[in-house]
């Protein structure tokens, strides 16, 4: 596949990895932190940890958008889903994502109107087509899909569409990078930069990481080798004592993002005052809701939603895995209790999940011999 | 013990656990063939009807017999039908337990207000693909639903088949050594529906592979009779689930090289956007041979000479260790676990 293809040469891959291996200082661990789910994926779909030398640990960040909703924001949405009338669209990671009673799949099963789409223009379209009912999209992800959804709202807005409206989960990505940073159990040498949300929004809102933490971050691309130069580009600067960000996916991160799509955000959506984030809990001005001129197509004031907040479930340690103080596998569910079949936490059920990820791509370490 | 190895035992310890159906309701998952599939036939079904192995096509003395029914969602699609589905479906299941399909049974469920002309062209569809695959539709049934309780139309078929005498198969029967080969590029068939049904607004020229494999399991068995181990049709959780399902039945490990697995540069790149993995995509006219290394070469070139099977290809290895498990050597070097689908397969959302 061209403009693919080239981005997984296993030639360049091995050539990259020799340069990581020289550019290492013996003896020193280094703890590198993925910021994006969508690197997780990578790394584990191409067994790209299988050409790091054995003292660079990739850890895995907490930018999953589905993993990091919690409990009671999914019960609240089957609460919806459940309401007469409503036709509930939703992702379909989302689908699987455990409430505390159940998953959007199972109240499907008992008979909510819980459709799958690709995009929230999708979710227009059946309200267009469905105008004696409700429709509502269940809004998630960072900077990086909250676009589409701010145009889709322009868009129903436009056209004078009533029966659309939005259970807003958006999140941005600073502060909970600030809120990891601040936590004193957290050891990282460095960051592989989100790429998809910085088409959106930079280079430049990462500036922070070096400036107040000290700590290198590169904006990373999605692809095999986008990576490994990523993990390259970190390791340089730690051995030349640099600090700095800087942006590996050149190709399509502008260092001051989507002027265009920021303005959108801008319009249609204002800052929370506090998100709560699956196992990181609270995080001021961390999540997007609409704002007043786009209040006729909020649907936590069309409808009752019961706003109650769940703890996490206790045996889940998803927050650990999350803030990288524990991998995966050292999580007392991981595996046993807890499966992609049968998730107990969030990072297990998304493949972008650092634990699912684990779990279906990861478990058989190189050591182990295939004979 | 290190942590690792202590979660990677405790995984294996449950994962070779007998499955067990604990769901409080059955969701779209239970129909995907994955997981929660396998759930349901080796957790309820199988031992209601104490049924200890499980395969294509059951065995009454030296006949076999199975059954199927087809409920695709658009009826036509770019390369075939649902009536054309339900003869190879069937037929298929018949031809990978090694016996030769005789005869069909049809079942047809109507839904209120089919046209006529549709269920014609169906009718004609299941009369063509029979002829084609050299079976007689014998009996049959018809219901008719009323109005939005069924989907246009939905079919049932029952196969029956003779043994071929040349066929030891057994889905327990791999061994280390043995050769793994496809019949031709995969993931066509689930691509071209999920594009038929046009909820992406994506295009492609992807035509499903829907077509009989009688052929191609009649010129493996003449050229390698008792050295062919298995045989599998890669239809709903595609080739990962079928290479799953063996590895389990057979306690061996199965290594597969991602580089030489057939895809189409359309599919490749539909299932990119869409982020899923070809190897758990739908087939319908695809098999998966297992074959001792002794018999392989002789067993590819038979598969390449049938119509329809040219672009027959050696996609891995059976091993020893890890057992049940099944790897892939990625095209970029790597190595990673290919485990059975879970769910249905859902697109990442960024």
């Amino acid at each position: 596949m061209k403009f693919v293809d080239e981005f997984r040469d296993a030639d360049l891959g091995q050539a990259l990895a020799a340069e990581i291996v020289a550019t290492v200082e013996p003896g020193r661990h280094y703890k590198l932190m993925e910021v994006c789910g969508g690197h997780t994926h990578t790394i584990y779909k191409y067994g790209v940890d299988d050409l790091l030398p054995e003292n660079v640990e990739l850890v895995h960040g907490p930018g999953c958008p589905v993993c990091v909703i919690p409990m009671g924001r999914v019960d609240d949405g089957i609460a919806v889903a459940h309401e007469d009338g409503v036709i509930f669209t939703v992702f379909g990671d989302m689908m699987r994502v455990p409430g505390s009673r159940g998953t959007l799949l199972e109240a499907k099963a008992e008979g909510a109107d819980v459709r799958m789409v690709y995009s929230p223009l999708d979710a227009l379209r059946i309200a267009r087509e469905n105008p004696e009912r409700e429709v509502v999209f269940f809004a998630v992800g960072f900077e990086t899909t909250a676009p589409s959804t701010a145009l889709t709202l322009m868009r129903a807005k436009a056209e004078g569409i009533r029966n659309f409206t939005c259970f807003c989960n958006h999140v941005t990505i600073v502060p909970p990078l600030r809120a990891l940073l601040e936590s004193p159990d957290l050891r990282l040498d460095g960051f592989i930069g989100p790429g998809h949300v910085s088409t959106v929004v930079g280079a430049r809102p990462f500036e922070f990481i070096p400036a107040d933490y000290d700590k290198p971050i590169v904006i990373s691309g999605f692809e095999p080798l986008d990576l490994l130069q990523s993990v390259h580009m970190i390791l340089r600067q730690l051995a030349e004592g640099r600090c700095e960000v800087e942006n590996q996916y050149k190709r399509v991160v502008p260092y001051d993002g989507n002027t265009q799509a920021l303005r959108v955000l801008e319009e249609v959506f204002e800052l929370r005052p506090h998100f709560e984030w699956r196992g990181l809990g609270f995080i001021s001005h961390s999540g997007l809701k609409l704002s007043g001129a786009y209040a006729d197509y909020d649907a936590e004031l069309r409808f009752t939603v019961p706003g109650i907040r769940v703890a996490d479930p206790k045996a889940c340690q998803c927050g650990e895995v999350l803030k990288g103080v524990i991998r995966p596998w050292e999580c007392k569910v991981f595996g046993t209790a807890c499966t992609p079949e049968r998730p107990i936490g969030t990072c297990m059920v998304s493949s972008e999940g650092a634990c699912a990820a684990y779990y279906n791509f990861g478990r058989f370490a190189r050591e182990r011999e295939v004979v | 013990m290190n942590t690792e190895e202590h979660a990677l035992a405790m995984i294996e310890r449950v994962r070779s656990k007998p499955l067990r159906f604990r769901d409080e309701r059955v969701t779209m998952a239970h129909g995907a063939g994955g997981k929660a599939t396998q759930a349901l036939v080796e957790g309820l079904l199988a031992p209601a009807f104490g049924m200890t192995e499980l395969a294509d096509a059951g065995a009454v003395e030296n006949l076999a017999l199975t059954t199927d029914s087809f409920v695709v969602k658009p009826i036509r699609f770019p390369g075939g039908s649902i009536g054309e589905l339900a003869v190879n479906g069937t037929v298929n299941d018949l031809a990978v337990s090694g016996a030769q399909p005789l005869a069909l049974t049809l079942s047809l469920v109507l839904e209120e207000g089919l046209g006529a002309d549709e269920l014609r062209a169906e009718v004609e569809a299941i009369a063509r693909a029979a002829a084609a695959a050299d079976v007689h539709v014998v009996a049959g049934d018809t219901k008719v639903v009323e109005r939005g309780r069924c989907d246009s139309m939905y079919i049932c078929t029952t196969g029956l088949g003779r043994f071929d005498p040349r066929a030891q198969l057994s889905p327990a029967a791999l061994r280390p050594g043995d050769h793994i080969l496809v019949s031709g590029a995969i993931g066509e068939h689930g691509t071209a529906i999920m594009l038929a049904r046009g909820e992406f607004e994506l295009a492609a020229e992807i035509q499903s592979d829907t077509q009989p494999l009688w052929p191609a399991v009649d010129a493996l068995l003449e050229a390698a009779g008792a050295s062919l181990r298995c045989i599998r049709d890669a239809t709903r959780g595609g080739v990962a689930s079928v290479l799953n399902e063996l590895a389990r039945a057979s306690g061996v490990a199965i290594v597969v090289r991602e580089a030489a697995v057939p895809v189409h540069p359309a599919v490749a790149g539909a299932c990119e956007i869409l982020g899923i993995d070809p190897m758990y995509v739908a087939n319908e006219g695809r098999l998966v041979a297992f074959v001792a290394p002794e018999a392989a070469d002789d067993a590819l070139a038979a598969l390449r000479a049938v119509p329809g099977c040219e672009g027959a290809v050696e996609i891995g290895e059976v091993k020893t260790e890890p057992p049940g498990l099944v790897l892939v050597e990625t095209a970029f070097g790597g190595r990673r676990v290919m485990d059975m689908l879970v769910g249905d397969p859902l697109p990442r959302i960024c």
